[in-house]
């Protein structure tokens, strides 16, 4: 596990710009034995198994990341950028990035009265450039970076940028690598870009797959911490989550019913997340076509949308367990529900 | 080149009627096959391709902000609501025209001397204005308008220097652009719409794009040029005179890598200037068109234009001449040798 | 239909037993029950869609007639415990949007492994200091309290447990009647009453009454059962703001004087004529009201599923919107379930055809 999630935090792919980790996905996925895998053209990675049927769960975990996007090149050579999803100004200077060529960068932060005021147009990205022709040559507006930040581990925990979800990709890696090769209804896995700005990947193949079912994997916030930003019960090592809702989506209950279930069969750890920020894949593929009944499965995750999201090792092996007996598991069973 | 007479006509979201039926009439004296959807939206079929899924879309709004009037005081003041985003500093003490009938009216409030100097101060906000149409009170107002009636500004579009200014440029500049585009000839088919309901949550091009179910999608709009006395140059988000904006990014799209690169290529090969949107903020029809059933490789393309959404907003007729020609070698790019 | 006493059920009957039922946004099943067995007789078939929405068929005499669809939305906000504390105490988030200030003291029932009965607490005024006292509360420092101990808490009840308000019906003079979740049962009550005057009329329109789940949380329910059914057009039966005293005349309706009609870009020209003559037709009391941009119901997601679908928009004035106490008049119910039914027998195949001739 730890070195899989070394090469895919490593890879590089802001959302929209996910060539460098799909091109490791596929790779990853080769390795596995699938040939088949299809790219739809949004750059969604699709991966199906099991037979054709009436029946088919869509699992999605996205393999984007946040990042910035160069909106400026100004004369003194100083780079001005934009964010690419959801990043919180406070933590950036002094933040290390990298570009795709490779080239790093470091925010810096111009003079302001109060440091509560701060906003992206007083950030900046230092290349090391004397001028702006100089660092013409090196990056162009609209270049992509993400946090340079590799993993580490210590313990069971990983710490690394861009497990927010490279962690829930590895996880998907791992199923299939583990997956028999008959179940009881077909599964697409879809490696979706485009989540942190909108989920906008999930949405377009959404429609493409027609899934009666559907599963988002991902990271969720823990309140394990000194006095947390967010008030949950949910902590690192404690299981992977079981989603009610997010801001997103209210996940179908039978599907939740089914999750705990399963858990609770398998003697697989498991907490229950409640969240009141933040949304999922799971939000555009339950809103797909006619509607699809859908849950999540969260991966729980320190100081997410950082260079230091952490994860726990374990959350990720139970993470893979659950995951595997649920695909095992017939989804048909009390869909219509009786009054 | 018909920007004057489209600039002039009155056509707040969902009241693009006016528009709607001065393009037509172009249309149906080209002899361009054209038609409704149940929103509003009016589609251009070049070359007959009316019915074919799978092709070349561009879309420019038709609709521009304005307000709506909310109620009749006894006075015979008109209270009203906005329409869209429309910037409340610039409305009081400007001209209007009221509902289908076009009656004039004048946007007041209290008299400086008899404000105190805290009042003045403060930006006059929506529920402090009314308009006047010098009706005696609320009976006699009645009977030129009524409630939920579409207020536009009254403002004459003229050249200005090698500019030209006009209310509701945005869009009417795409819309004009379109309407230059669709009498030349080309080898092949694409549609054109001209959408509604833009400002008011990218409403019309949602449904334009389900029905049509491109391949491909050029949205040709215009967007804010800020290149003002004090504005920073990384501020100023587009400039006036440097050639068409290309949008890598706003809150509702990141153009698609292919559809960027073939934009690029086409003005680098025609020699055209260009220029990139520095700013990523803000919603396009661009987001709607490429969420549209499987997701749709999408590109916006805009004239810079000062002072968007006011009564007297300012382009350059350069540009504003370099985006159709970009647009005209994309459509003919896409036709050849698709994206 | 006899309900249980064997009476008849009238309209008052019928919004009584469903807003004394829970179906807080996501989880609609309970109120789902009631309002399935009442539509029952006067409708052809009833189905489930994948999202919970309750779909009744009316089938029309003409087959090439139009196929419309008129829903209301069955969810109503609640709330949902996001966490356990010591000695019991519940702490929660919302489903839907409340207004902090009216939950201190209200009841409640908390959906654990069975039903707990439960107040909301907050902290007493006497020990409320400073600034705190003149602020309002806000939903963080709200929790809800089952008198129960923790041990039995903590078995009974988990993060993620559903809570819904308790209120009974309340009836006041006149026609007047309060209570919850009238935003939308109201509604709901108001399809009702539609099917049950097109039980008596012939009508050549095929008639989808959808109760939508998740209005609430961004109008989902009604999202993918207007994809599922793609009707020729789709009205929304929602509630809007009864008078107050202070309010400004424009934003409010009043009580008792029919059901409120919408123009405004969200709301097809045709189809708010139509239900404007229909009504004026048939001596139908009716209000009218615009609104400049989407609507804050499911006519929003109507009008822009699949190629675009005509919408309108049909409201019940309802007064302290969002409370326990909702109230509205009873009337305002029958003549919009009378305007709806007489609407859908206007309905021909040219009227459709003409909705996209601009």
């Amino acid at each position: 596990m730890k070195e899989l999630l070394t090469r895919l935090t490593a890879a590089f792919g802001p959302a929209g710009r996910e060539e460098g980790i799909r091109a490791l996905l596929q790779r990853e996925l080769e390795n596995l034995g699938e040939s088949g895998a299809v790219v739809d053209d949004l750059g969604n990675l699709i991966v199906s198994r099991g037979e054709p049927a009436d029946r088919r769960i869509l699992v999605a975990a996205h393999m984007d990341g946040i990042g910035f996007m160069i909106t400026c090149i100004e004369e003194n050579g100083f780079l001005r950028f934009t964010p690419i999803g959801g990043i919180q100004v406070h933590s950036l200077p002094g933040t290390r990035l990298r570009f795709r060529g490779g080239i790093t960068g470091v925010i810096g932060q111009e003079k302001i009265k109060e440091q509560k005021d701060l906003e992206f147009s007083r950030l900046y990205i230092d290349i090391g450039a004397a001028s702006g022709k100089e660092a013409e040559q090196q990056v162009q507006i609209g270049d992509t970076a993400v946090f340079n930040a590799p993993l580490a581990a210590e313990g069971d925990r990983f710490i690394a940028g861009a497990l927010d979800d490279r962690a829930g990709c590895a996880l998907l890696l791992e199923t299939l690598k583990r997956l028999p090769s008959t179940l009881p209804q077909a599964v697409s896995f879809v490696f979706t870009v485009q989540e942190e700005v909108g989920l906008r990947g999930a949405q377009a193949v959404s429609y493409r797959i027609n899934p009666q079912f559907g599963l988002a994997v991902d990271v969720t916030r823990t309140g394990d911490t000194p006095e947390p930003q967010f008030k949950t019960p949910v902590s690192l090592g404690k299981g992977p989550a079981i989603k009610i809702k997010d801001n997103s989506v209210i996940c179908h209950p039978r599907v939740t019913a089914l999750m705990r279930r399963v858990a609770e069969e398998k003697n697989i750890p498991y907490q229950i997340e409640v969240l009141e920020q933040g949304g999922t894949d799971a939000g555009a593929i339950h809103l797909s076509r006619t509607g699809v009944p859908t849950g999540a499965l969260s991966i729980p995750c320190r100081y997410i949308h950082t260079p230091g999201e952490m994860v726990d090792r374990t959350d990720m092996e139970n993470g893979v367990s659950l995951l595997l007996a649920l695909l095992q598991t017939e989804w048909n069973g009390s869909w219509g529900r009786s009054w | 080149m018909f920007l004057k007479e489209l600039s002039e006509l009155p056509g707040v979201s969902g009241d693009e009627g006016r528009v709607r039926e001065f393009i037509r009439e172009k249309l149906s004296a080209w002899g361009i096959e054209h038609d409704c959807d149940t929103l509003g939206n009016l589609y251009a079929f070049k070359n007959g391709s009316k019915g074919a899924e799978g092709g070349l879309m561009l879309a420019a709004h038709m609709d521009e902000v304005g307000l709506m009037v909310s109620a009749i005081e006894k006075s015979g003041h008109l209270r009203f609501y906005k329409v869209g985003g429309i910037d409340e500093q610039i409305l009081v003490s400007r001209p209007v025209r009221i509902g289908s009938n076009a009656i004039p009216g004048v946007i007041g409030a209290k008299a400086i001397h008899l404000q105190k100097k805290a009042e003045r101060e403060k930006p006059l906000e929506v529920d402090k204005l009314y308009i006047d149409i010098g009706a005696r009170d609320k009976d006699d107002a009645a009977k030129a308008v009524k409630i939920g009636d579409y207020v536009s500004f009254a403002a004459e579009a003229a050249a200005l220097g090698g500019s030209f200014k006009g209310k509701a440029l945005d869009n009417r500049a795409g819309c004009a652009a379109l309407l230059e585009i669709l009498q030349r000839d080309f080898p092949g088919s694409f549609v054109a719409v001209f959408t509604v309901q833009e400002e008011i949550g990218c409403r019309g091009a949602k449904v334009a794009a389900y029905r049509l179910n491109p391949r491909t999608a050029l949205v040709v709009e215009t967007t804010i040029a800020a290149d003002l006395p004090e504005v920073r140059e990384k501020d100023q988000v587009t400039v006036l005179g440097k050639g068409p904006a290309f949008t890598l990014q706003d809150d509702s799209v990141i153009t698609h890598p292919r559809v960027l690169e073939r934009l690029v290529t086409v003005a680098q090969e025609r020699g055209i200037p260009y220029q990139f949107r520095g700013y990523t903020g803000n919603f396009t029809d661009g987001g709607a068109v490429s969420r549209a059933r499987d997701g749709v490789p999408t590109g916006v393309i805009s004239t810079p234009c000062r002072y968007l959404h006011g009564p007297a907003s300012l382009i350059c007729l350069e540009d504003w001449r370099n985006l159709m020609e970009v647009v005209d070698g994309f459509i003919r790019s896409v036709l050849a040798k698709g994206l | 239909m006899l309900s249980e006493n064997g009476a008849k059920m009238e309209l008052e009957d019928f919004l009584k037993e469903i807003t004394e039922s829970d179906g807080v946004a996501g989880f609609e099943e309970n109120v789902s029950g009631p309002i399935a067995r009442a539509f029952a007789p006067y409708v052809d078939e009833t189905r489930r869609d994948n999202l919970g929405n309750l779909i009744f068929y009316k089938k029309g005499k003409n087959a090439a007639a139009p196929r419309v669809m008129f829903c209301a939305h069955m969810d109503e906000i609640g709330l949902i415990v996001t966490g356990i504390e010591e000695r019991g105490f519940l702490r929660f988030s919302t489903l839907g949007g409340f207004d902090a200030r009216t939950l201190p003291g209200q009841e409640v029932t908390v959906y654990g492994k069975e039903k707990y009965p439960g107040v909301i607490g907050h902290l007493p005024p006497h020990l409320c200091k400073g600034e705190q006292k003149k602020k309002a509360p806000e939903i963080k420092d709200l929790f809800i309290d089952t008198g129960l101990p923790e041990d039995v808490v903590r078995a009974g009840i988990d993060v993620g447990a559903v809570v819904a308000l308790r209120r009974n019906f309340v009836t006041l003079r006149h026609r007047c009647r309060a209570g919850k979740a009238f935003d939308d049962r109201a509604g709901v009550a108001l399809l009702w009453q539609c099917a049950r005057e097109l039980s008596r009329m012939d009508h050549a329109a095929d008639v989808f009454l959808v109760a939508t789940v998740q209005e609430e949380v961004g109008t989902r329910g009604a999202v993918v059962s207007t994809f599922g059914l793609a009707p020729d057009l789709g009205v929304a039966v929602d509630v809007c703001h009864g008078d107050f005293p202070g309010a400004a005349e424009h934003e409010v309706s009043p009580l008792g004087k029919g059901p409120v009609i919408t123009s405004g870009p969200n709301i097809h020209p045709c189809l708010f004529e139509r239900l404007r003559a229909v009504a004026a037709d048939y001596h139908l009391p009716c209000e009218l009201d615009v609104s400049p941009g989407p609507t804050g119901t499911d006519a929003r997601a109507i009008q822009v599923s699949r190629e675009g679908i005509p919408a309108a928009l049909l409201s019940v004035p309802l007064r302290y919107m969002h409370t326990s106490v909702e109230l509205l008049d009873l009337d305002d119910l029958k003549t919009g379930g009378r305007l709806l039914a007489f609407f859908t027998t206007s309905l021909d195949r040219a009227f459709v055809e003409g909705l996209a001739c601009f």
